[in-house]
């Protein structure tokens, strides 16, 4: 076991070495969400109507969680990429735990979520966004995302396993994530939808965690929403990394 | 087998089978490798040669046959083979992220060295093939040649006693490729078993104590490259004439050349002989003094196609060779 937590840490180590020397990447969660909240609380913020809030401190909760929602798509490319250029081939032949390949990966993603979160929290404070809870319940609230996080890592851990390419395992995670976050209490008031997708928004799983959100950095009452949060990404991990594990012994070929 | 022949056992394969789908990548395959010396695996594309080193280095589980490398079974005791072998290959799976030490560190710490460690040893391994000044640059900057060199320096960061090499020449240019056989032959002078897998025969003439030919997935010819040459007419001097009518005067006067008749092929003619050395100005004289015009005098040494023409009675191509696809074109 300790052989696990030692291989995944130098794994974890060698995913997040790499990444400033690929600075297309690091622009997918620096810049490219600043980018969004920027868009959103200015273009759109005037026309939305969120009775009872200011526009941005709505939005800032619903647009860390599609970020974070995101946020493990590097880890598909990791992955994919890995496939192709046959470092797993390498890993695989060394006498190294086999299931922290794919733990150094997803735990590599924590880090960047991380540093991904605060930037947007940090853009979020400079437009406006104020926290209207204490510091138990903010922090409660980083480390739901955190989880949260942790839990879509695995769900591209298996796409970027079961795609042929890193272009690939990229534009299947944007088609599946776009529309379950927007179609969500993220950006807009729920019963501001037609009926069909008000129907879909209030049994998505990212209105139960935009709402625990919003209760933990806003103080709206949360009904079960904060504990409805954490167990759903609880069963996300634990479907999702089993998945990712069969997944990887299978095309590894062992 | 007995505990004796055992000892000497670095590398062993038995009736190893493996199918994808309707391919079978392994009909069968046998082979052995003593401890200390230079296994060559000789095959076109599509041959099985990789099939054969993934099921030795634990990557793939053969559907039957038995296999075991330095004493250890690839099945039962997997996880211990797995810091008793090296692997190298065609891909050059190296981290094109990462500097050339950091990639080292970083398999040194997966074989369960100690960073300090780790870090001694890279810098060991990027001295003695040559990349010292390259080491604290990012992979992605090295040229092909500089990217194998690594990925087999990664492959010894563990001093393992067997390594396996699939391909390991595959795309070089020739500067690069002759680097690397130096390497490979000061690796063997450590006293560490190789498995070389490769296309050219000129490679494994050079770098094999023995060798083994497969094609779809059977051994179809095993033992030195002397023995193999042997079988396929050794070497020649072919002699391309400038008059085809000359032929029986030029067979005549280059049959003292050899013990056997010499061949005759339209305008070409071509003699066995025991040795290179100055059988080219030889065959030139002897012609000269029969009076008989030649355009062209060449030594010809038998190549991987030679073999394979003689062996299996078709033609090949090993770059265009369709790989596994072969299989259901070509009679068995």
């Amino acid at each position: 076991m300790s052989r696990f937590f030692h291989d995944t840490v130098v794994l974890a180590e060698r995913n997040l070495v790499r990444l400033p020397r690929m600075p297309d990447l690091l622009i997918g969660f620096t810049i490219q969400p600043v980018m969004f909240v920027l868009l959103f609380a200015f273009v759109f913020g005037g026309a939305i109507s969120t009775p009872g809030f200011d526009y941005v401190d709505f939005l800032i909760p619903g647009i860390i969680v599609q970020n974070t929602a995101f946020g493990g798509f590097v880890t598909a490319l990791g992955l994919a990429d890995d496939l192709t250029k046959g470092l797993i081939d390498r890993f695989r032949s060394l006498p190294t735990s086999r299931a922290s390949v794919l733990a150094g990966r997803t735990a590599a993603d924590i880090v960047t979520n991380t540093l991904s979160i605060a930037i947007l929290v940090i853009t979020g404070l400079i437009i406006g966004f104020s926290f209207g809870t204490g510091a138990l319940d903010i922090i409660a609230g980083f480390a739901l995302m955190i989880l949260f996080g942790y839990a879509f890592s695995w769900i591209f851990a298996l796409i970027g396993m079961s795609v042929s390419s890193p272009e690939a395992a990229n534009g299947i995670g944007f088609t599946l994530i776009f529309p379950i976050t927007f179609i969500s209490s993220a950006f807009v008031p729920v019963d501001s939808m037609p009926a069909g997708l008000q129907w879909f928004a209030e049994i998505n799983p990212i209105t139960i965690v935009v709402d625990a959100m919003r209760a933990l950095w806003l103080g709206v009452p949360a009904g079960n929403n904060v504990w409805g949060a954490v167990v759903w990404c609880l069963v996300l991990i634990a479907i999702f990394a089993p998945l990712a594990v069969h997944r990887y012994r299978r095309i590894a070929g062992g | 087998m007995s505990e004796t022949e055992t000892s000497g056992t670095a590398i062993s394969a038995r009736g190893l089978v493996k199918s994808f789908g309707d391919v079978r990548a392994l009909d069968g395959v046998d082979f052995e490798a003593r401890r200390g010396t230079v296994l060559g695996v000789l095959g076109p594309n599509g041959a099985g040669k990789t099939t054969a080193v993934r099921v030795l280095t634990t990557l793939l589980k053969a559907d039957s046959g038995e296999a075991s490398v330095a004493g250890l079974d690839v099945v039962e005791d997997a996880p211990e083979l797995r810091s008793q072998i090296g692997l190298a290959g065609q891909y050059a799976a190296v981290d094109e992220n990462l500097t050339g030490i950091e990639n080292l560190v970083m398999v040194g710490r997966l074989y369960g060295m100690r960073r300090s460690d780790a870090r001694g040893r890279a810098d060991e391994l990027l001295e003695r093939f040559g990349l010292s000044d390259a080491g604290e640059r990012i992979v992605k900057t090295y040229s092909g040649g500089m990217r194998r060199r690594l990925d087999l320096a990664a492959a010894l960061v563990a001093k393992p006693p067997v390594v396996f090499l699939d391909e390991p020449t595959t795309g070089l240019d020739p500067r690069s490729r002759l680097d690397l056989w130096e390497t490979i032959e000061s690796l063997v002078a450590d006293g560490t078993t190789v498995l070389l897998t490769t296309q050219y025969l000129d490679e494994a003439d050079r770098l094999a104590d023995r060798i083994v030919v497969i094609d779809l997935g059977r051994v179809i010819a095993e033992g030195t490259s002397e023995e193999l040459k042997e079988r396929v007419g050794g070497i020649r001097v072919e002699v391309h004439l400038t008059d085809e009518s000359s032929a029986p005067a030029a067979a005549d006067a280059l049959a003292p050349m050899s013990t056997e008749e010499p061949a005759v092929d339209g305008d070409r003619v071509s003699v066995r002989v025991e040795s290179e050395t100055g059988r080219i100005m030889e065959a030139a004289r002897r012609l000269d003094g029969a009076g008989v015009d030649a355009d062209d005098v060449a030594i010809r040494r038998p190549t991987l196609d030679d073999v394979f023409l003689t062996l299996t009675g078709r033609e090949l191509s090993a770059e265009e060779s369709g790989g596994e696809a072969d299989r259901e074109e070509v009679p068995a």
